[in-house]
């Protein structure tokens, strides 16, 4: 069907017809022949922010929390080259987006015009493909395209930078393909038979098996999901996740050890480390679960199960390299193990997991709990007891308080934890929340910050204002850059250089400048009930929770060190741990 | 797919850092859209790879499709890299380790001048006839030789121009193709 409309009419056109029901963004000069045809329609819903930065992250979180394409908009110049760390980490997470910048008119470009900058050069490296549209002809087929490849494969973000004059000119709309195909781009979906079947081999023949799931689980769908419990209950094997990959597995399924990694289990690290076979899905063996490469889980064959051929083999050399998508390659893995057995390996691996519950009974996650103090622990803690069996969805900030959320707070559910893990991008928490908000607009939803980060992106709170969005912004705030502190105590003798958080804001005055609700809480005592108020509030909140402020996060893996040389809290029960592993302290 | 048989291949067991360099040849078909070669380019420095030799042309006119030829010099485990991170940009069709795939043909064109008189501008001459350099330019104190062949030999010509007054040196960077009847 094909229809004569202008650059900027069909933009809106294409967002209408992949299903964009919203987007975030913010204007400007160079993208107002768009902000027009976006005023004279009503199915895509602009959701205007505060900073372009905000626009990507609320994009990100929109995206993750519903496995659908992120939207942005902004306009030439600084608009773009803001929304550049936002494309960044939807590129280290594998977050599919498409941002649609204004650049100014053709001729004019390379001119050194008023806001022109070098979009696609300066998003070349951040995205995982990006467009400089020159004439109204390529339009359509490009904003397609863009959609196709943000959502498809290994996801990513895409740039589509469109300048003034392609805007206003007249051109012919068609609609999206039905199976959109490309002549260069094909992701590989299925993977190969023969290797799943030399897998499963693997797999029937293990004794100390462990499957290392990551964010590729929730990037496949929620039907992964599903898959992941369906195999992992088939074979009775213990199941670890990265950072990104939480709640694909339920924390509250018995075969879940926890998070592995830096700030992993005890448990999850040294499984990794005494495993003989180590079957990874969706994962990408990232520095911060490999500590030292070369002592990372030297008994093990390895399994890699991953849509982007370039991951495998990346940091980790393995033994069956499955190119593909994890849904698919798990479902074919789960009807090879049924066509031989219907049994899970329980007699076979009741030694491995009589370890394992030896090292669960370390209990690396324990800490010194006070009456007198909030425990930052304590208080995710608590927050998730009061959160329980709500709809609830967690994003966060970057540093100490991330890692005691990941630790800490349990997900049962994918799409449910929305975190900055490969580029780490402190202020991410606040916008990601919002986007959250508008895809599930009645669910309960919190950012767990840092009071350092949160500052980067606290003007927010007006866009979450404005939609009547009531995000949770809860604040453990230690008045350190603590992950920073942390580094400087172990690594710098204590000296901790400019990571004190000094003249804070009163955070509650801040919420009632913005028109929110605040809430200060110190005492234990009192912390469940200032949770509920939160909770019950329909209104943007920010809870300064004041923990202790010289608290570390542990256990943990210095940088550099194998897996079984983790750091572990004072409180942890390594009586008889330790005879047998020597030096687990260090 | 008998990696079960053999003892794992974990990395652990190949001390990655000793890994010797090898150079290899590689060939990437791609089309021919505008920011392609910045793509490209911008990969190799991304990622600390690097580029020894670089030559680009449209090849096929009618479907904008452009040949990329890039000498590079890596350890096997980042030429892995290098070819599956080239293969993961979106306008590149596929990549071709001409080296690892069997002997391909490789050539490079040099337009070398030499400015002298007398003795060395002779023995310019004759060895320009020795490696069938022809003479594109000459003015009565220079030579423009245009000479064609290995990457070796036009190393190798440029080396003897130096004493007999070399100016300066264009190289074309390396063009390759493979042997027998089959395209890629
Ligand atoms: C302060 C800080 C501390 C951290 N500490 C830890 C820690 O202790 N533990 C930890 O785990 N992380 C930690 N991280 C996060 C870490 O940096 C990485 O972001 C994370 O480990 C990567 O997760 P992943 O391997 O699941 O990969 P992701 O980044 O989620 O990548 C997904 C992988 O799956 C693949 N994939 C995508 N879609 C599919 C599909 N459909 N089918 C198959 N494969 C697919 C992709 O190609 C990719 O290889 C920390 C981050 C910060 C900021
Ligand atoms: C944009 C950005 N700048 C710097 C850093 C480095 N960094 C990592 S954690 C951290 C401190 C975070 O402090 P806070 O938000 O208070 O969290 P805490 O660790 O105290 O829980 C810093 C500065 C980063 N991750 N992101
Ligand atoms: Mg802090």
């Amino acid at each position: 069907m094909a229809e004569q409309m202008t650059g900027a009419e069909m933009v809106v056109q294409a967002l209408i017809d992949q299903g964009v029901e919203h987007m975030f963004g913010y204007p400007g000069g160079a993208v107002l022949p768009i902000y027009d045809a976006i005023f004279q329609q009503d199915k895509v819903r602009h959701v205007l922010v505060r900073h372009e930065q905000g626009a990507t992250h609320m994009a990100e979180g929109y995206a993750r929390s519903t496995g659908k394409c992120g939207v942005v908009l902004v306009t030439s110049g600084p608009g773009a080259t803001n929304a550049v760390t936002g494309l960044t980490d939807a590129l280290l997470d594998s977050i599919p987006l498409v941002c649609i910048s204004g650049q100014v008119a053709t001729p004019l470009i390379g001119s050194d015009a008023f806001q022109e900058c070098d979009t696609v050069g300066i998003t070349r490296n951040c995205t995982k493909h990006n467009y400089l549209v020159k004439s109204i002809e390529d339009l359509p087929r490009i904003l397609h395209e863009a959609f196709y490849i943000a959502t498809s494969g290994r996801p990513g973000p895409v740039v589509i930078d469109i300048p003034k004059d392609v805007q206003f000119a007249l051109g012919t709309y068609h609609k999206p393909q039905a199976r959109p195909s490309h002549p260069t781009y094909k992701p590989q979906i299925e993977g190969d038979l023969e290797a799943i079947k030399v897998a499963v081999d693997l797999m029937l023949r293990a004794e100390r098996p462990v499957f290392y799931t990551g964010g590729g689980v929730i990037n496949s769908g929620a039907e992964a999901s599903r898959t992941l419990r369906e195999l992992a209950e088939l074979t009775g094997f213990p199941v670890t996740s990265t950072l990104m990959g939480l709640g694909a597995y339920p924390a509250s399924g018995s075969q879940w050890l926890g998070m592995l990694g830096m700030h992993g289990t005890y448990e999850a690290n040294m499984a990794m480390h005494d495993c003989d076979l180590m079957i990874c899905l969706g994962a990408r063996f990232d520095d911060r679960i490999t500590g030292r490469i070369d002592a990372f889980s030297p008994d093990s064959r390895k399994i890699h199960v991953d849509i982007d051929p370039s991951s495998i083999n990346k940091n980790i050399m393995v033994d069956i390299p499955i190119v593909g998508d994890v849904n698919q390659v798990m479902e074919e893995m789960i009807r090879i193990w049924r066509a031989k057995t219907n049994q899970p390996r329980t007699e076979a691996i009741a030694p491995w997991w009589k370890e394992i519950e030896k090292w669960r009974r370390v209990n690396s996650l324990g800490f010194t709990n006070s009456d007198t103090i909030i425990k930052p622990q304590h208080a995710i803690q608590r927050l998730y007891e009061a959160t329980k069996g709500r709809d609830v969805y967690i994003t966060t900030e970057v540093g100490q308080h991330q890692m005691w959320a990941a630790q800490h707070f349990h997900f049962d559910q994918p799409n449910r934890w929305m975190t900055s893990g490969g580029l780490g991008t402190m202020g991410y928490g606040l916008p990601a929340a919002i986007g959250v908000q508008v895809a599930h607009p009645d669910a309960l939803v919190i950012d767990i910050a840092g009071e350092a980060s949160v500052q980067m992106t606290m003007q927010e709170m007006s866009t979450a204002l404005q939609y009547e969005l009531p995000v949770k912004i809860f604040i453990l705030n230690n008045e350190y850059m603590g992950m920073v502190r942390q580094w400087q105590e172990l690594l710098h003798g204590g000296r901790y250089s400019h990571s004190y958080s000094d003249a804070l804001p009163d955070f509650v005055k801040l919420a009632e400048a913005y028109g929110g609700h605040g809430i200060r809480c110190s005492d234990p005592a009192k912390l469940d009930s200032a949770i509920d108020e939160m909770i019950n509030i329909r209104k943007p909140v920010i809870f300064d929770c004041r923990v202790s402020k010289e608290e570390n996060c542990f256990p943990m893996i210095p940088s550099g060190k194998p897996h079984n040389e983790m750091i572990l809290p004072d409180t942890a029960d390594i009586g008889s741990i330790i005879d047998e592993r020597g030096k687990v302290l260090v | 797919m008998n990696a079960n048989l053999l003892p794992t291949g974990s990395v652990y067991f190949m001390p990655s850092q000793t890994e010797a360099e090898e150079r290899r040849t590689l060939t990437v078909l791609v089309d021919n859209e505008p920011g392609v070669l910045a793509r490209v380019v911008g990969l190799f420095s991304a990622r600390g790879f690097n580029i020894d030799s670089l030559t680009v042309s449209e090849t096929e006119h009618d479907k904008h499709r452009s040949r990329i030829t890039v000498v590079t010099v890596a350890t096997p485990k980042v030429l892995s890299q290098i070819k599956l991170q080239l293969e993961r940009l979106v306008p590149v069709h596929k990549v071709h380790d001409l080296t690892q795939e069997g002997s391909a043909i490789e050539r490079e064109l040099a337009l070398v001048k030499v400015a002298g008189s007398g003795d060395s501008r002779v023995e310019a001459l004759r060895l320009a006839d020795a490696f069938r350099a022809q003479v594109i330019d000459a003015t009565t104190e220079s030579f423009v030789f245009e000479i064609t062949g290995k990457s070796s030999k036009v190393e190798q010509f440029v080396a003897l121009m130096v004493p007999l007054g070399l100016v300066e040196v264009v190289r074309t960077g390396l063009a390759a193709i493979t042997r027998g009847p089959e395209g890629m």
